[in-house]
């Protein structure tokens, strides 16, 4: 039941950039690229703020991302926004002078962009002028000042010796209510955790204020891809984040087919798809056990866990790893499963799903665990938008925003699916947007296979210099990676925005003013990775 | 309320027969690439076609070393129609260079009870998601006598994965510390053996034995758990080890 392509047109809005914005501000100058729908905005150091704050407050395009390169002598930054209402997408440009390292901060008013600019700060050293909190961000406190790993001229590979520096870090406080004190979490703390910190202040009982502090895992990913070719940086874009390998993966080779106009051949695209969607389930299932064990409930944990292995199982068995590393390359797949094996998983994953199911069952009707969840960890509609949130984590809070949906890319168009969403924001919320979005996932999953089209299942990718944007809805929600390759095919510029990047930001918005036994909870239910957050 | 009594039982007995028995069930492992003999030009092209430098061109065939594997499968697929011996086993632990500190004393303490705490220091989470599955039913490591303690203090073995990052490479030195003698240390994954795809590099050391000592390596991209728990029960005696490297003369056994 392979539906017929249909294109989807860019509202009139969009079409409509190239004259607005010059006629509000006439030294903006707007081109238009029709085939991949993308405005081009050039503006100048005064007008980034305005046009900015237009298209997110007036115009309603969501924020994607803010890509800094620093090309020849000069600073290419390009914020990158779409139209969740078409298939619209807006680069907003700047180009400055490199001596010129000041740049106006549209953070305090789009706070989904807050993160990407104090990145931008730490890694570039350009100051966003009018920015309420710059400073320590991604380089912890033995890093020096002043030394930015991001800039062209800083050597990746030569071991650096700055960490030897003592130096001690204070965490700030805020709290000044008699008997306040500060719980610190981390970096190595429960059982299997991955590392971050976290400075709660507390009088007692609840979370006052809580204050995360991340980045203990940075590899400095999108530095060390600079230089290698597409096959080597592929590896990287699947390591960024293990429990999303393939999403990461997708979005890496789909920059890489944008920017070649490459052609993915029809059965690679279906079993893509597939293949991302088993990710997703195999994910939420591995979220799902998470927050059973966050709340106690042992056995449910332990049928949980049992499900997340059968997955890992199957997904060896059918793509020869547990992690999909290795499925993926720009063009298309690196393996043709046959028949036999694509029955394998549609059945498997059906009979996974059934069981699934079971678990909700038993979950829903558990009401000492379903205590701990309700009414936790709340996050309201007006955060969603503010913080710019993605993912499960917005659509538990009446976020409808998928990238599946709005811009029906790889094999979405071929499938009915529905995008759940709850309103609550609560982590029951959360946990009941995992549950049905498992379901949307299995669905989509035995409909791609109903009809895999014959045929090739690559296509040859011809190098070519210049750069694009390649996003896909990973399992924790939208993420967006710029590649710009050179004239010999290398990578000059990668650039990764993670859903966990972004939705980290709000975290402490969900766990301030909730008691101590609330943040492995909480924690639980955004389920985030701080691998994918830090890169 | 439901009943998840019934529920349990009603699951049945899940847990491998490892290590009494080889685990045989399909998925438990990627598998990785064995020294396979190729004559030399084939040889000089698999070799290249391996991003990370596993696989080391020999006079007769293609050896691997396992500390820069990451299973790409790149050797395996697209190679036209020479391809490397692929194995489905997972006994992957080797010894590190500390391996002789404590003797044999290790297995006479800590043989029937040893307490691990895990360290993340820059993984990319799917080494953190294989070691959680060593709690779960299939695996179920408190059948073995080992035990996953939150403090260091109480912990035997520290199970290290990740490069470590500049960030991470004090609280794992105090981590480390903070945990009483005799103690041994299991990194496990490539980026903890030789830093893997992310390099010794201005942010990441380049592997566990950069920063504290290392007794047990394990490689893998991820190792599955049925590596890991081979590598804990090669820190407590309780099994043989494997070789980092594999050469074209030993196939021929």
């Amino acid at each position: 039941m392979v539906v017929a392509a249909v294109m989807q047109r860019p509202s009139a809005a969009w079409q409509e950039l190239h004259r607005i914005c010059p006629a509000r501000w006439p030294e903006v100058s707007v081109r238009t690229d029709h085939t991949m729908h993308i405005a081009h905005l050039m503006v100048t150091p005064t007008t980034i703020r305005p046009v900015c704050l237009w298209l997110f407050g007036e115009a309603e395009y969501h924020f994607a991302t803010l890509v800094t390169e620093e090309l020849d002598d000069t600073w290419h930054l390009t914020y990158v926004f779409y139209d969740p209402a078409c298939h619209g997408w807006a680069y907003v440009e700047l180009q400055q002078p490199l001596a010129q390292t000041s740049v106006m901060s549209i953070g305090d008013t789009i706070h989904a962009a807050d993160w990407h600019e104090r990145e931008a700060e730490d890694l570039f050293g350009l100051r966003f002028e009018g920015h309420p909190k710059l400073g320590e961000f991604v380089l912890h406190e033995n890093w020096p000042e002043g030394v930015n790993p991001m800039r062209k001229q800083f050597d990746a590979h030569a071991p650096f010796a700055y960490h030897q520096q003592k130096t001690v870090w204070q965490p700030p406080t805020i709290v000044e209510a008699p008997g306040a004190f500060i719980m610190p979490i981390g970096p190595v703390y429960s059982d299997f955790a991955e590392s971050a910190h976290f400075v709660i202040e507390t009088t007692g009982e609840d979370m006052l204020r809580v204050l995360p502090r991340f980045f203990y895992k940075y590899r400095g990913v999108e530095k060390i891809a600079e230089g290698k070719t597409a096959d080597h940086a592929l590896l990287l874009a699947e390591r960024l984040s293990g429990s999303s390998a393939f999403a990461h993966g997708f979005a890496f080779c789909r920059a890489m087919e944008s920017l070649c106009e490459t052609e993915v051949p029809p059965r690679a695209r279906v079993l893509r798809s597939a293949f991302a969607e088993l990710e997703r389930l195999r994910h939420h299932v591995s979220v799902i056990t998470g927050i059973c064990a966050s709340t106690g409930l042992a056995v449910a944990q332990a049928q949980g866990a049992i499900i997340e292995e059968d997955f890992l199982r199957l997904t060896a068995q059918v793509c020869g790893h547990r992690y999909l590393f290795g499925v993926l390359k720009p063009g298309g797949l690196t393996l043709a499963p046959d028949e036999q094996r694509l029955g394998l998983l549609r059945e498997r994953v059906h009979a996974l799903h059934t069981r699934l199911e079971e678990l909700h069952t038993g979950l829903r009707y558990s009401s000492s665990f379903l205590d701990r969840l309700e009414d936790v960890g709340l996050i309201r509609a007006e955060v969603v938008k503010a913080f710019g949130l993605v993912g499960p984590v917005a659509r538990a809070s009446g976020s409808t925003a998928d990238l599946r949906k709005l811009f029906r890319y790889g094999a979405y168009e071929q499938v009915n699916f529905e995008v759940p969403t709850e309103t609550q924001g609560d982590g029951y919320a959360r946990l009941r947007i995992l549950f049905r979005e498992a379901a949307q996932s299995m669905a989509i999953i035995e409909r791609l296979l109903d009809d895999v089209p014959h045929g090739p299942v690559s296509a040859e990718v011809i190098p070519r210099a210049g750069a694009a944007l390649g996003f896909v809805e990973a399992p924790l929600g939208a993420t967006f990676h710029w590649l710009r390759l050179d004239a010999a095919g290398r990578v000059q510029r990668y650039r990764v925005s993670t859903p966990s990047f972004r939705n980290w930001h709000a975290f402490r918005v969900a766990v301030e003013h909730f008691s101590f036994q609330d943040f492995p909870i909480v924690l639980a239910t955004f389920g985030l990775s701080n691998a994918e957050c830090d890169r | 309320m439901f009943n998840w009594f019934y529920t349990g039982l009603k699951t049945g007995i899940r847990t491998t027969p490892y290590p009494a028995k080889t685990d045989a069930a399909p998925g438990v492992s990627p598998g990785r690439p064995r020294a396979t003999r190729f004559d030399a030009q084939v040889a000089t092209v698999l070799a290249m076609r391996c991003p990370t430098g596993a696989l080391v061109r020999h006079q007769r065939g293609v050896d691997v070393d396992y500390r820069h594997c990451v299973h790409c499968s790149r050797c395996r697929r697209d190679t036209g129609s020479a391809v490397m011996d692929w194995s489905q086993d997972y006994d992957w632990g080797a010894l590190g260079a500390q391996a002789e500190r404590a003797g044999h004393r290790f297995r006479d303490i800590f043989g029937h009870s040893l307490h691990i705490r895990f360290l993340d220091a820059g993984a990319c989470g799917a080494c953190m998601s294989e070691a959680r599955q060593l709690n779960n039913p299939y695996y179920n490591i408190h059948r073995l006598g080992f035990f996953i303690t939150p403090t260091p203090r109480d912990a035997d073995i520290l199970l290290v994965a990740g490069p470590v990052t500049d960030a991470m490479r004090i609280p794992l030195q105090k981590t480390y510390a903070a945990m009483p003698e005799p103690k041994r240390v299991v990194a496990m994954g490539v980026c903890a053996l030789s830093g893997g795809v992310f390099g010794p590099s201005f942010i990441s050391a380049g592997g566990v034995a950069q920063v504290i000592p290392v007794d047990v390596l394990v490689p893998g991209c991820p190792p599955p758990p049925l590596a890991i728990l081979h590598g804990l029960l090669l820190a407590v005696e309780r099994t043989m080890p494997s070789l980092l490297t594999m050469r074209v003369a030993e196939t021929e056994t």
